[in-house]
């Protein structure tokens, strides 16, 4: 874990320098207003390039660049507030503020949209498209085999894969057509939503969770103030599936964004998964 | 009589066990039953015994207690309208709730929770009282009720607006609608003390409710005491209702459908009606509760959605017959 963030503050520095420097005809005033685009950008842009960021990136909850993201001025979507930011590229998500990125295009300002991401795959695609975007595909290339070769030291030598459940507010899951599934299986755990036939994610009634008995249950973690939908979390069944056995729940942040904080939380799935066969081991120990 | 209060025993023994048999989880009736009595270490025990019971005794408490409670309210203001749902008592339960659980008060003390929607449904009860009269008209009883009910659903939108937590906002439905999905025992440990209470408050009116018939003067002669028959139905009524809808949200119309169908079959005499509206209670909501289940086994279908779809025609067709007969 440690390690890891070492290797990021090495990537951040690296992207700080002008090595290679920015192409020619790179955009010089970009200004992102998604989280996700968000972080692509402070990890790829050269200094100065990125002007500003969304609200989102100041969020601990959310964001998993708060550092970073407090070095730079926030926006809040708003068209008035990014035109006169004067940018010469707008990064935006495929389905937020749709009104203020039809606004931008009217205005003649080029604006770049990027989908969620719902794999693995995904990340190393929307980084070469960001590093193409601001013209610094070399960096771009630099970090994405860092991050290959990050992500294939998890997937060696995994068996018997544990089952674990993920489990959020209301009872919704995520299947394995996401990044939060993907994220599940490379770091060497089944994903009982597969099981139980649900692809891209929705909910699993508490009655068929406690039938399906999985080796462990990740549960999102909490907002402050009191909610019935996250109640479901403290319902004794959860209880009852998570005594006794490892379990933990998720920090948000690393897994909303298709970027390589994912390495976070496949990290801490690996721990858990580790943690769970260790668990297995012993109980048979005693038997 | 007798007749009536085995039939209705056996109809909420018989939907009882229907809702402890009901569940997206494939278990068969007997393995399920065997589970939930025998015990064991199996998953079905805690299918049974953690989500299945205390939904099946949270829809007995409640619909008990909201049958009760409108059979004592209609018997009170000797108005067939007067239900703790439609006259903004539950909505103001609902507000004490809400308002328990954003400012942490329902974390840190205990039965903090329903006391507070108790508090909630104490100032609707006694505002509705208070602006209706002892023997109130319908129009002033359900004008003063759409008042208070729409002023609480309006407060308990605005804190849950104002929580925190993003969720809260998405949860109006539910305070104003009613569920009982994915409660624990929990929940049945925090109403039930209150429900009980209540009930027992509520079911000791009936001999002053019959009185009541013959006029509040003759009632007096008789021997009961207005005053502290008010005071006891006011308490009651907060209390039963206060504690369901802590834990169940809002859920209208059980108190006005029930007594309005079991009244011809007491004699239409206020005081077997109360607790023949406490097992009719109990049997609605346990039924309406199977409905949501079987309807949308994976997806919370609120219960005031159900109860509402067969009161509301029916509080048509008593506002129409309160009509024609002038009052």
């Amino acid at each position: 874990m440690l390690a890891l963030k070492a290797g990021f503050t090495a990537i951040g520095l690296l992207a700080g320098t002008t090595l290679p420097g920015v192409a020619e005809n790179a955009p010089r005033r970009v200004v992102s207003m998604n989280l996700c685009t968000d972080q692509l950008a402070m990890l790829l842009a050269d200094e100065g390039q990125l002007i500003s960021v969304s609200d989102l990136a100041h969020d601990p909850r959310s964001s998993a660049m708060v550092t970073e993201a407090a070095a730079y001025p926030v926006n809040n979507g708003l068209a008035e507030e990014i035109y006169l930011m004067q940018p010469d590229l707008v990064l935006a998500g495929r389905y937020s503020q749709l009104a203020t990125v039809d606004m931008l295009r009217r205005l003649d300002i080029r604006v770049e949209q990027f989908d969620p991401a719902t794999s693995l795959d995904q990340v190393t695609e929307r980084m070469t498209r960001m590093g193409g975007l601001l013209g610094r595909e070399d960096i771009a290339a630099d970090q994405i085999t860092r991050f290959d070769q990050r992500l294939a030291s998890f997937r060696d030598g995994i068996a018997p894969r544990p089952r674990a459940a993920l489990y959020f507010a209301n009872g919704y899951t995520s299947g394995d057509q996401t990044l939060a599934g993907d994220i599940l299986t490379a770091a060497g755990l089944i994903n009982i939503a597969a099981e139980l036939g649900l692809v891209s994610g929705g909910v699993i009634p508490l009655e068929t969770l406690a039938m399906a008995e999985p080796d462990t249950v990740v549960t999102g973690q909490p907002y402050p103030g009191a909610s019935r939908s996250e109640e479901i979390l403290s319902h004794p069944v959860v209880g009852a599936l998570q005594a006794g056995r490892p379990s933990t729940s998720m920090n948000a942040q690393d897994w909303l964004c298709g970027t390589p904080y994912v390495l976070r939380a496949i990290g801490q799935m690996a721990e858990l998964r580790r943690d769970v066969q260790a668990d297995r081991e012993r109980q048979q120990a005693r038997k | 009589m007798s007749r009536l209060a085995l039939g209705l025993s056996t109809l909420v023994a018989v939907l009882f066990v229907a809702a402890l048999v009901v569940g997206p989880a494939p278990l068969g009736i007997w393995h399920g039953l065997q589970a939930l009595i025998a015990g064991g270490d199996g998953p079905e025990v805690l299918v049974m015994r953690e989500i299945r019971l205390p939904r099946a005794l949270l829809g007995l408490m409640i619909g008990g207690a909201l049958g009760l409670a409108g059979a004592a309210m209609q018997g009170y203001l000797r108005n067939p309208l007067a239900d703790p749902g439609l006259i903004g008592v539950s909505g103001s339960a609902a507000l004490g709730a809400v308002l328990a659980l954003q400012t942490g008060l329902a974390a840190t003390v205990a039965l903090g929770l329903p006391l507070a929607a108790l508090a909630g449904a104490l100032l609707g009860v006694g505002l509705v009282l208070a602006l209706a009269g002892p023997r109130g008209s319908s129009l002033t009883l359900i004008l003063a009720g759409i008042a208070i009910s729409a002023l609480a659903a309006a407060l308990t939108s605005l804190v849950l607006n104002l929580s925190p937590n993003p969720f809260a906002a998405n949860e109006i439905v539910f305070w104003m609608m009613g569920s009982l999905a994915d409660r624990s025992m929990t929940h049945v440990a925090i109403a039930a003390p209150l429900i009980l209470l209540g009930s027992l408050m509520l079911l000791s009116l009936a001999r002053g409710l019959d009185a009541l018939t013959l006029g509040e003067d003759a009632a007096e002669a008789m021997g009961v005491n207005l005053t502290r028959l008010r005071l006891v139905l006011i308490f009651g009524t907060a209390a039963v209702v206060g504690a369901a809808t802590a834990v169940a949200g809002a859920i209208g119309f059980v108190g006005l459908v029930i007594p309005h169908l079991l009244r011809p079959l007491v004699g239409a005499r206020p005081g077997r009606l109360l607790w023949a509206s406490a097992f009719g209670g109990a049997a609605m909501l346990l039924a309406a509760d199977i409905a949501v289940r079987v309807i949308l086994p994976t997806r919370d279908l609120k219960l005031g959605v159900v109860t509402a779809l067969v009161g509301a025609p029916l509080f048509l067709h008593l506002i129409y017959r309160t009509r024609q007969e002038g009052l």
